[in-house]
């Protein structure tokens, strides 16, 4: 790819769009029209104009401007169905572009699963009011009123006279287009209203159809470019060289050790950030390899990492927080018949992209600085990185390239502060390409959480009381938002601190929200940082942030409960929901599971050598409703835990495209079914030693099960998020299902060979009184 | 550094490189080709994999000296945009991946297995991609994909 350094103004150029105001402004037909503003190379555009979001080209292509980022799951597709339907044209006839500062508006970039729920609204409302304005101007031009005319495949035409028509292209490609958009909310919910009025869902020919994916072709073929196939003329390579322990400070480097190397060209220093720049890739490598470094060595960080759950509870909370209070749950558990009590614990986890992740910056001398990236929220980014180097926002542009994948705050920010900071001490473009250990090592991590639990019942065998305490790191040590400075790793490692820090709670109410229990008492603390910056255990987003962790805890502790009233697991479940949705998922899947309806544990496999269970757990998340049952044996002499199947039922709403669901969720639930049985961050007393895919596992060929997905459309209800939920309740299903097979409840995940033999040999009771 | 002759995508390219930089460098920075691709560098996940005599091999590891002389295909040469390869038609057909990043090792070893082994059992399928990775979960859409390709090639056969 050659660099793209078009402003967005020169693309539109480029493109064929004429800024010229226009001809027809006339009020009635165009309700206000905006000035001519050309915006400065690194301002983003407003979007209070329609054409800072859609432009028609002469030759009738739509191109679509979204802050909005694909990272895998089809969003650009479902975008593209969206502008079309509202605009009436064939989805090819749609270009969106995404991402790059300068040409789209800040959308709070890609989170919390709601770029179709939230950020496709101010492009649909887009696309209906060009078609509106298109519709008055064809009025005009074909001599007939507006409701006479009808729109179809980018065409307007009269009503019972086809022959008197005109195109989109022809009439309003090129030309300015525009209205004022009524600008709502900002970030993920920025909203623009303008004359137009939405479709009705129950019309719809577009949404709602399985597109293929825009990019799936381009893909297969070898034709799609990510951000590692940047090539800037002048670019250099460079790797970067990591302290030998959270919290070493840097004693000296020998550049000796690298000077020989053919290629090589420098060693930056600043504070404790050491990279080496190079000609080449391959020299910069060699280099990476060769460099010698000395560090002091530190206090350890980290205790030991069979202490970590001991640690987390006994460490004095950095803050505490009461998240519900309803009723007396103290008194009504001290009054319950019969308790049922559990700890549950589930371990750092991390992005570990398939690309280890890539950018490329060029830092000029007066700061106006370009990146290119795939890091998933481009604004902020380039609000983080203008305050590392201490310029104007105006300055910076970031364009966003995609990388692999993402899941959340991934380290693809932080991989471009490393590439901006190279870049303003070497004076010129450089590329730094993070090797596997930097992103899996070095990159942010998900909490590791731990949750206590407490149920009563009464003698009714009611559950009369529920109490929930957290300890976990903070979600959100590391915000997901990368616009400061202390955000990222190298300006942490030149001695910036982290400032903008949240602190984001592990919670029962959020997360058990299909529960109504009478008396409910929860808190929740958050564990202080082990290091106040520059740790490889600083945490943050990572697919459903908190979701699968807390989820484990809520729905393992839920088939406690179901165990212990010795009743059938969704009976026990539907006994405390009263939510239709909820129940709607539960029932399809059970269908297509074909549920057995019987208390756990499966009494007929509990002696065999090979058992087998099946267990079901629920999610809900921003609206979007899941239940996923699973299927497991488990070797009782092995330990291993194999998942033989994974049934789930998914109601998102409206959905824009099933087939692109579909795959979306089923890639859910293969990562998550790796979280669930492998994924564990290892780590010694200084220093993370998850490096590589053998000291990190994920899922592989050999543990994918049977996958069922069943799909469930609500057309009058809004589209809510299908991008994470499906992750949410996968590990408690796995978990109930080997519980069911073996009689034996785990309480700390992933659920390894060791694991489970370890419970088989020591039985941990469900504590009762 | 030293002049090596590789015959790649069907030309000769001469390109003078260290004879211990990995093929994948000297793809991607000496010749600017965008597939293969860098994934972990230690062969452990199968981005970076190129056919070579019809083989899967992870060019992350492999000396350019060592592939000289050798047939080196790419994901770009497998098929063209009019003409895709079979295994690609399958893979579009399924809707397979989410990222993608990862498709150069599942893409060009389903072809490398299906060449040698056109019906692979379930188990053999398994274990010829046991090595490799994709970091989204997409596996149940890829191995459908592979499923098809098998199939149509039962019945152009």
């Amino acid at each position: 790819m050659s660099a793209n350094t078009l402003t967005r103004r020169d693309f539109v150029k480029g493109t064929g769009g004429l800024l010229i105001g226009f001809s027809l402004a006339d009020s009635a037909v165009l309700p206000c029209l905006l000035a001519e503003t050309a915006p400065s190379t690194g301002a983003t555009p407003s979007p209070a104009r329609l054409d800072a979001w859609l432009r028609i080209e002469p030759d009738g292509m739509i191109q679509v401007f979204t802050g909005k980022v694909e990272i895998g799951m089809g969003v650009k597709t479902g975008l593209t169905q969206i502008v079309a339907e509202e605009l009436d044209v064939a989805p090819s006839r749609v270009a969106v572009v995404m991402g790059d500062t300068s040409m789209t508006t800040d959308q709070g970039g890609v989170g919390g699963s709601n770029s179709i729920m939230w950020g496709a609204k101010p492009l649909r409302n887009v696309g209906a009011s060009a078609r509106s304005l298109l519709l008055q101007l064809g009025s005009r031009k074909l001599g007939a009123p507006v409701d006479q005319l009808e729109t179809r495949d980018g065409i307007i035409s009269v009503k019972g006279d086809p022959s008197r028509k005109i195109s989109y292209g022809d009439l309003a490609g090129g030309t300015d287009l525009n209205e004022a958009l009524k600008v709502s909310g900002d970030g993920f919910g920025l909203d623009v209203a303008g004359a137009g009025t939405p479709k009705d869902p129950s019309t719809y020919t577009v949404v709602g159809k399985s597109l293929p994916r825009v990019d799936i072709r381009p893909k297969v073929l070898g034709q799609f470019q990510y951000v590692g196939d940047v090539r800037v003329p002048g670019m250099l390579h460079a790797r970067v060289i990591r302290p030998a322990a959270v919290g070493a400070n840097l004693v000296g480097v020998d550049e000796d050790s690298v000077k020989g190397i053919p290629g090589y060209v420098k060693t930056v220093v600043v504070g404790n950030f050491v990279g080496v720049v190079a000609q080449t890739e391959w020299a910069a490598l060699q280099a990476q390899k060769a460099f010698k470094a000395t560090w002091s060595t530190p206090q350890s960080a980290f205790p030991a990492q069979q202490d970590l759950y001991k640690y987390m509870r006994s460490t004095e909370p950095k803050v505490t927080k009461e998240t519900v209070r309803k009723g007396d749950a103290a008194a009504a558990l001290s009054s319950a018949v019969k308790t049922v009590k559990a700890t549950y614990e589930f371990p750092f986890q991390t992005h570990a992209t398939m690309g280890p992740g890539c950018a490329i910056a060029d830092v000029h001398m007066d700061g106006v600085t370009t990146i290119w990236s795939g890091a998933q929220k481009p604004h902020a980014l380039r609000a983080g990185l203008a305050d590392m180097l201490g310029v104007p926002v105006e300055k910076v542009r970031v364009i966003w390239i995609e990388d692999a994948g993402s899941y959340g705050r991934a380290g693809y920010e932080d991989t471009a502060a490393d590439a901006v900071l190279l870049s303003r001490e070497i004076g010129k473009p450089v590329r730094v390409q993070w090797t596997r250990a930097d992103m899996t090592a070095w990159g942010p991590k998900a909490p590791a959480v731990s949750c206590d639990i407490a149920a009563g019942f009464d003698a009714q065998g009611t559950v009369t009381a529920l109490q929930f305490t957290s300890h976990a790191f903070s979600g959100a040590e590391i915000l997901p938002q990368p616009n400061s400075a202390g955000n990222f790793l190298a300006a942490q490692l030149t001695g910036v601190a982290n400032t903008k820090t949240r602190d984001e709670f592990v919670e029962w109410g959020e997360m058990a929200i299909a529960y109504g229990f009478e008396n409910v008492y929860a808190n929740a603390h958050i564990v202080p940082p082990f290091a106040d910056k520059s740790s490889s255990l600083r945490t943050t987003h990572l697919r459903d942030p908190e979701g699968p962790a807390a989820t484990f805890a809520i729905e393992s502790f839920m088939d406690e409960l179901a165990a212990s009233a010795g009743m059938d697991p969704i009976e026990f479940r539907l006994r405390y929901i009263d939510d239709e949705r909820v129940k709607g998922v539960l029932t399809k899947a059970s269908e297509k599971f074909k549920w057995d309806a019987r208390p756990s544990p499966n009494k007929s496999s509990s002696t065999a050598e090979i058992a087998t269970g099946r267990g079901v757990a629920i999610g809900i998340r921003g609206g979007t409703h899941v239940a996923t049952m699973a299927e497991v044996e488990v070797n009782r002499r092995t330990g291993a835990v194999r998942v033989k199947r994974l049934v789930c039922a998914h109601d998102c709403g409206l959905i824009i495209n099933p087939e692109a669901v579909r795959g979306t969720v089923e890639a859910n639930l293969i990562q998550s079914l790796g979280r669930s049985l492998k994924e564990e961050v290892l780590f010694d007393r200084g220093n993370v030693t998850s490096v590589d895919w053998r000291t990190y596992q994920v899922a592989r060929s050999g543990d994918i099960p049977q996958v069922d997905v069943i799909l469930i459309n609500h057309p009058e209800i809004p589209p809510s998020g299908a991008g994470e939920p499906s992750t949410r309740p996968t590990a408690a299903a796995i978990n109930n299902a080997i519980f069911d097979a073996i009689g034996v409840r785990l309480r700390q995940a992933p659920f390894t060979a060791a694991r489970v033999k370890a419970a088989l040999a020591t039985p941990v009771s469900v504590s009762g009184a | 550094m030293a002049r090596t002759s590789l015959k790649i995508n069907g030309s000769v390219h001469d390109v003078d490189v260290d004879p211990a930089c990995p093929l994948l460098y000297v793809l991607r920075d000496n010749l600017e080709m965008n597939n293969p691709r860098f994934g972990c560098g230690l062969g452990q996940c199968g981005a970076c994999t190129v056919l070579i005599d019809n083989r899967a091999v992870r060019s992350c590891m492999l000396p350019a000296s060592a592939a000289a002389g050798k047939e080196i295909v790419t994901l770009e040469w497998l098929g063209t945009d009019a003409n895709p390869h079979p295994v690609q038609t399958a893979f579009i057909d399924a809707q397979a991946f989410q990222c993608g990043y990862c498709l150069n090792g599942w893409v060009l070893t389903a072809k490398a297995l299906l060449d040698k082994n056109p019906h692979p059992t379930d188990a053999e399928m398994r274990t010829a991609f046991e090595s490799l990775i994709c970091r989204c979960g997409s596996h149940v859409q890829i191995f459908s994909a592979v499923r098809k390709a098998s199939e149509s090639m039962k019945r152009s056969a």
